[in-house]
């Protein structure tokens, strides 16, 4: 069941109602049909002549000083062309701080490609061999004598601050990265009108984005022209050609990225990480094509983990409903090193921004601490920081309607913000320019049938079946501007562009600058240049990935490529139809004002009268241009680029559900189904849309049931493998349906916002409050993720 | 005896292959590495993940827990032969109508699988094609479009034949 | 995560490969379906220096009756198991365990045999080989040898087989009229390797369960039999079993160590609630 109901916008016709508009239709995106028949270019596709393979030798510790490195029995195996220490490779590589100014305080140490004299992590490289296969460079690997002096582990959190902790990087003086405190309002007179305060504490498992291609990355320097190309599944292209640039001292122009076919990105794709410095090094310093694909069980210790959150959490909610304070008190510990260039403090920076901001209530009281510790590095995933905020918010939420009496669905309708009264702000200091919380709620639970499911529910608990309902409202950052990270001194453009090309045969080529990872980038833009153009979308072919050819720009993250990519698409389309327009004008001695393009062909506006194909208008200004009018100079390619300036970001709202059954034996849970409403404004595409909500529920689901990076006291990874790290897998998911609010963003003429986090912001709220709706009457609660047999049980007294 | 590499000969695809392998080299990156047929993925090398499944002797298996000397003498299909051959056409095109794959990287591996399950004949239910691809991890869709996909084309043959 | 270097063997013969192993010892390793091993060489936690690929010898691919028994071969694949109407019908334990068996292409290509002689303690064919009291059939030097199921499992990755000695058959009671058998397991995704799972055989005699083998997986070095449970549910009535009493005796048959999945007292406690939907299903007769 879907279903669109627009909301919050104005009646009449719009810029984007073109004729045989592409936009809101679920076109087939042009890249399947290779990559259905195997015919994708992954980088672990990428061979190159003379291209070796490095294999990086890792820290068994997760903290330990690197006494001495003996690699000569390494370097006299089969195949074998270097073995590099840290040292050696910091003669062509500098070090780098995973910092940003707008986060006022935030403080890291120094980070090699290669660890030099102590390994911070179980998982760090400590000396890279390259050799002429993977194989070989593993063999090589294990005959790399590494002498260790273990040195103590700042493995949990909690006592990452303590006096007697030691502390990891002396310099810094203490465990302390980040730390961020935020009242608004008056939170204790708001505590102080409660009839109840409500007090608890949510955890959340480490957890990891298990991108099914694992990093990857070939890095092919020429010294022939001192220049580095670097073919990598990345989210960010020109962000990796700045850092490769500044660190291998190269000038940027030397310095070309391109991304093909990416197998999986979630943000984990969106970092650069030591080894892929390690290895654009290498490749510098042994002048040759150098290859890096990590194996599973370097992903599991080195692509950044997330979530990594203990919160104490209050609510203040009066009788009749009304929410009148939140407080909440976060900590989370981060590794060794804030990682670079987006640092580890933004997801409880969003943590603090998030909580509440679906609500009227206005005092609010946040802190938030983020420490280091001997463990893998956490940073930006999916959904960054919304997963936790939401279950924060939405588990306070039904904690307080349990305790006064109220129905989940009924406290929300009393407290969410009222639709009408957009544009408003968060007590966190948020801009909402238009949300739709409560025709959300509405629509989901007629699509669910929620009254129908109580009934359902309380007749099946009768005879000793416990199933849950749980309901989560949301809101997503997306379309961020500058104030993500430009603002905080990070190289990583806000703005993305678009050219858009009409060629001799009437084709049009489109360049841009954001990315595909999966998500239909390619589709989409090329459904916004056909409408805005005017051409049939087959004729659209769009070109990405490449900082050689693509304007410059920000890439794909933060559900930021159809809002703000799209958009930039657009310009450039409408731009090169008003080129198009003066050449056909001039050739037709008509007004341009009075054609129009349609389907290919130049037409009269008012009459859709036919006038001129525009191969054969495009025939006449690249082979007979002297058949035009004397001094018309026909202008075939626009460019145009495009960051948000109205708001720095532009809110999604949405609201999901969940209903399951919790086996009070055993403890496991059983999904049967999944709802979400979500409101993204302008839908360029319904069907990806839906599937990027689908793909991210999932992934929240993997978050609040199965997935956990699980580390002993030593900081030692107990369930690095696919075996032992539980992702998601077809046998346990529910089908998931999905329907839609439109509040358009007025920053952009299309009013497209970003989807592409809104599932997983929600889910693991809504999987949570429908396991402790489902506990409910055996006075149970579950409140740290992931919620696994075991942790239900044990709330349940069982064991 | 004590020779870690051998002479193999097998069929890939219809075509005959002759070649030297390392006897420690795993059929997915035999494939790969040596024959230049990259459409199967290697995402776990340790059998859990699924991307690397392809056709041996008609059964699926997965590429990274058999070896390319195993294979010696067998038949092994890929996607690059299954596409060729036109034999899954309908899956692949459902695939594509139904946004059944994002990155695609998992793909060949979930069309093998898939196609194994659909040539068993009849409607499977929605229960049952997930039991069957259980075994191939997707972190893109949530698995319901490759589902609806699987469904959707065990009907129309369903249909053709009936 | 790629293998150590090894040579590589197919023999075509057990003689051929009982020399091999006899020559080579502990630095041979068989391969048959390689569903695990090969994990464990890409992973190099296993790295022979000779491997002995035994999928050429024939004859060992083989379900048929032999004499009371079902004799199952070594090469037999999970999958063809799984098809197989003369395992529905005699051994329709294995029926209901086999789909709980990884997935789809681990089981087209795992063996009962290798699944047998690896003994992982979470796997389920052990655990029903020895819920049913059933044998293994080995060659070695000396010639075949058969040893009880409740005999073969010695320890983690241990069993009765030795270093130059081959798995050929497994041979399981043929069901009859009377039999009755149960498995349940709890995995936390479809074709993990459960928690906790449990295998069971029994006869029907009269209104009485008798000859009740109860054997668990998961939950210890080897699959386990619940000998104290057993005594407790045999000869009893169908119809009013006395679950709880044998539940409670599983404290003493069974002594889980926890791991990252599940804690002792979790695997002890969905040993209890195993127990309790096993003895339900053995009311009923096999379908």
């Amino acid at each position: 069941m879907t279903g669109t109901a627009e909301t919050g916008s104005a009646p009449g016709l719009l810029p984007i109602d073109r004729p045989n508009s592409y936009i809101g239709r679920s076109v087939p995106r042009p890249n399947l049909k290779r990559l259905v028949q195997g015919r994708g270019e992954y980088v672990s596709d990428i061979v190159l002549p003379r291209m070796a393979h490095v294999v990086f030798v890792r820290s068994p510790f997760a903290h330990a000083r690197i006494v001495s490195i003996d690699a000569a029995e390494a370097r006299r195996m089969p195949g074998v062309i270097a073995v590099v220490t840290g040292a050696e490779l910091a003669k062509v590589i500098t070090p780098w701080v995973g910092v940003l100014t707008h986060l006022k305080g935030l403080k890291s140490a120094p980070q090699h490609a290669i660890a030099i004299d102590r390994a911070c992590w179980q998982g760090e490289a400590v000396a890279a061999v390259v050799a002429r296969s993977r194989a070989e460079a593993e063999d090589a690997a294990e005959c790399v004598q590494v002498d260790y002096e273990p040195l103590p582990v700042v493995a949990d959190m909690e006592t990452a601050l303590d006096p007697d902790t030691p502390v990891i990087h002396p310099e810094l003086g203490d465990n302390l990265a980040f730390e961020r405190a935020h009242v608004a309002g008056d939170p204790q007179a708001g505590f102080d009108s409660a009839d109840h305060v409500v007090e608890t504490v949510f955890g959340f498992g480490r957890h990891t984005g298990v991108t099914l291609e694992p990093r990857a990355v070939v890095a092919d320097y020429n010294p022939g022209e001192d220049r580095l190309t670097v073919y990598q599944g990345t989210q960010a292209p020109h962000m990796v050609q700045n850092l490769l640039a500044k660190h291998l001292d190269l000038p940027e122009r030397q310095v070309r990225v391109v991304c093909k076919d990416v197998g999986g990105s979630f943000g984990i794709k969106v970092h650069i990480y030591a080894d892929e410095m390690a290895t654009a090094a290498l490749s510098k310093l042994l002048r040759r094509p150098i290859k890096f694909v990590a194996d599973r069980l370097e992903s599991f210790l080195t692509d950044i983990h997330a979530r990594d959150h203990r919160i104490k959490a209050r609510i203040g909610v009066r009788n009749d409903g009304t929410i009148t304070a939140i407080e909440i008190d976060d900590l989370t510990g981060i590794g060794p090193y804030s990682m670079y260039p987006r640092t580890s403090a933004i997801e409880a920076n969003q943590v603090v921004n998030l909580v509440g901001g679906a609500y009227t209530c206005p005092n609010y009281k946040a802190r938030a601490r983020v420490v280091f510790q001997n463990k893998n590095v956490m940073c930006q995933y999916r959904a960054v920081g919304h997963p936790i905020a939401t279950a924060v918010t939405e588990g306070l939420v039904d904690l307080a309607a349990r305790t006064v009496g109220i129905d989940p669905v009924e406290i929300r309708r009393r407290n969410l913000i009222p639709d009408d009264a957009h544009p408003c702000a968060s007590p966190a200091g948020l801009k909402f320019e238009a949300l739709s919380h409560h025709a959300s709620l509405e629509k989901l639970i007629a699509m669910m049938d929620y009254e129908g499911l109580r009934r359902e529910q309380a007749a099946l608990r009768a005879r000793g079946i416990h199933r849950g309902i749980g309901i989560a409202s949301f809101i997503e950052i997306t379309n961020p501007g500058a104030a993500f990270y430009g603002v905080g001194g990070a190289r990583i453009s806000s703005q993305d562009g678009a050219s858009v090309r009409l060629d001799a045969t009437g084709a049009v080529i489109v360049h841009t600058s954001v990315t595909e990872q999966g998500q239909g980038t390619e589709a989409v833009i090329a459904q916004v240049v056909a409408t805005a153009f005017g051409v049939p979308l087959e004729r659209v072919r769009v070109i990405l990935g490449d900082t050689d050819v693509t304007p410059y720009g920000g890439g794909t993250w933060a559900s930021r490529g159809a809002g703000i990519g799209g958009e930039a698409a657009w310009q450039a389309g409408k731009a090169l139809r008003a080129n198009v327009l003066a050449a056909a004008g001039a050739m037709l001695q008509a007004d341009p004002a009075t054609l129009d393009i349609r389907a290919g062909v130049v037409v009269d506006a008012d009459t859709g009268r036919e006038r001129v194909d525009l191969a054969e208008l495009a025939r006449v200004v690249y082979f007979r241009p002297d058949t035009l009018p004397p001094g018309f100079q026909a202008e075939f390619m626009a460019v145009r680029h495009y960051v948000p300036r109205g708001y720095p970001f532009a809110f999604t709202n949405g609201v999901q559900a969940s209903y399951l059954e919790v086996d009070v034996d055993t403890g496991f849970v059983k999904l049967l189904k999944h709802w979400v409403v979500e409101d993204c404004g302008t839908i360029l595409n319904p069907q990806l849309v839906d599937e990027q909500i689908r793909g991210g529920v999932v992934q929240g689901i993997g978050a609040a049931l199965f997935e956990h990076c699980l580390y002993d006291g030593d900081g030692q990874l107990r369930n690095g493998s696919m075996a032992d790290y539980l992702v998601p897998m077809a046998g346990e998911i529910p089908d998931i349906a999905v329907g839609h609010c439109v509040s358009r963003t007025g920053d952009s003429e299309l009013g497209a916002k970003g989807a592409g986090e809104a599932g997983t912001a929600g889910a693991p709220a809504a999987v949570m409050n429908a396991i402790n709706d489902a506990l409910a009457p055996f006075g149970a609660r579950v409140t740290a993720m992931p919620f696994t047999p075991e942790t239900i049980l044990r709330a349940m007294g069982k064991l | 005896m004590n020779q870690t590499s051998t002479r193999i000969t097998l069929t890939v695809n219809g075509g005959r292959v002759d070649e030297t392998v390392e006897c420690r080299k795993t059929l997915v990156d035999f494939l790969r590495e040596d024959l230049g047929l990259t459409g199967s993925h290697v995402g776990c090398e340790h059998g859990v993940c699924g991307a690397c499944t392809v056709r041996v002797d008609g059964s699926i298996v997965r590429g990274c827990l058999i070896l390319a000397v195993q294979c010696d003498g067998a038949e092994v299909e890929t996607i690059e032969g299954l596409s060729d051959s036109a034999e899954i056409a309908d899956l692949q095109e459902n695939f594509i109508a139904r946004n059944a794959l994002q990155c695609g990287y998992c793909t060949p591996g979930m069309l093998m699988a898939a196609a194994e399950l659909l040539a068993e004949g009849g409607v499977p239910s929605r229960e049952a094609i997930r039991e069957y691809i259980s075994g191939n991890y997707c972190r893109c869709t949530g698995y319901q479009a490759i589902v609806d996909a699987v469904e959707a084309t065990a009907r129309q043959r369903a249909g053709r034949t009936s | 995560m790629k293998p150590s270097s090894f040579a590589y063997a197919k023999t075509r013969s057990l003689d051929e490969t009982i020399g091999l192993l006899e020559q080579h010892r502990d630095e041979a390793r068989i391969i048959a379906g390689g569903q695990s091993l090969m994990a464990l060489l890409n992973l190099r936690l296993s790295a022979p220096k000779l491997l002995v690929d035994i999928n050429g010898i024939a004859g060992l691919d083989g379900i048929a009756l032999d004499g009371g028994d079902l004799k199952i071969g070594a090469l037999v694949r999970h999958s063809a198991a799984q098809k197989s109407p003369l395992v529905a019908r005699h051994a329709p334990l294995l029926a209901l365990a086999l789909p709980h068996v990884a997935h789809p292409a681990i089981r087209n290509r795992g063996t009962v045999g290798g699944s047998i002689a690896l003994a992982d303690p979470a796997a389920e064919l052990p655990a029903c080989l020895l819920a049913l009291g059933g044998a293994v059939e080995i060659a070695g030097p000396g010639g075949m040898r058969t040893v009880a199921a409740d005999d073969f499992f010695q320890g983690l990755y241990q069993t009765a087989l030795g270093p130059d000695e081959v798995l050929t058959a497994i041979r399981l009671p043929a069901a009859g009229e009377t039999t009755r058998v149960a498995f349940a397991e709890l995995a936390r995704r479809h074709g993990d390797f459960a928690l906790v799972g449990l295998a069971a055989s029994a006869r029907a005699e009269g209104d009485r369960l008798e000859d009740l083998r109860l054997a668990f997986l998961s939950v210890a070095l080897t699959p386990v039999r619940a000998r104290r449970a057993e005594t407790v549910l045999n000869g009893q009535r169908l119809g009013s079993l006395p679950v709880d009493e044998a539940v409670a005796a599983l404290a003493d048959d069974l002594d889980p160590d926890g791991d990252i999945h599940a804690s002792r007292e979790m695997k002890m406690h969905l040993a209890g609630v195993l127990l309790r939907r096993v003895a339900a299903q053995l009311e009923r007769p096999v379908p």
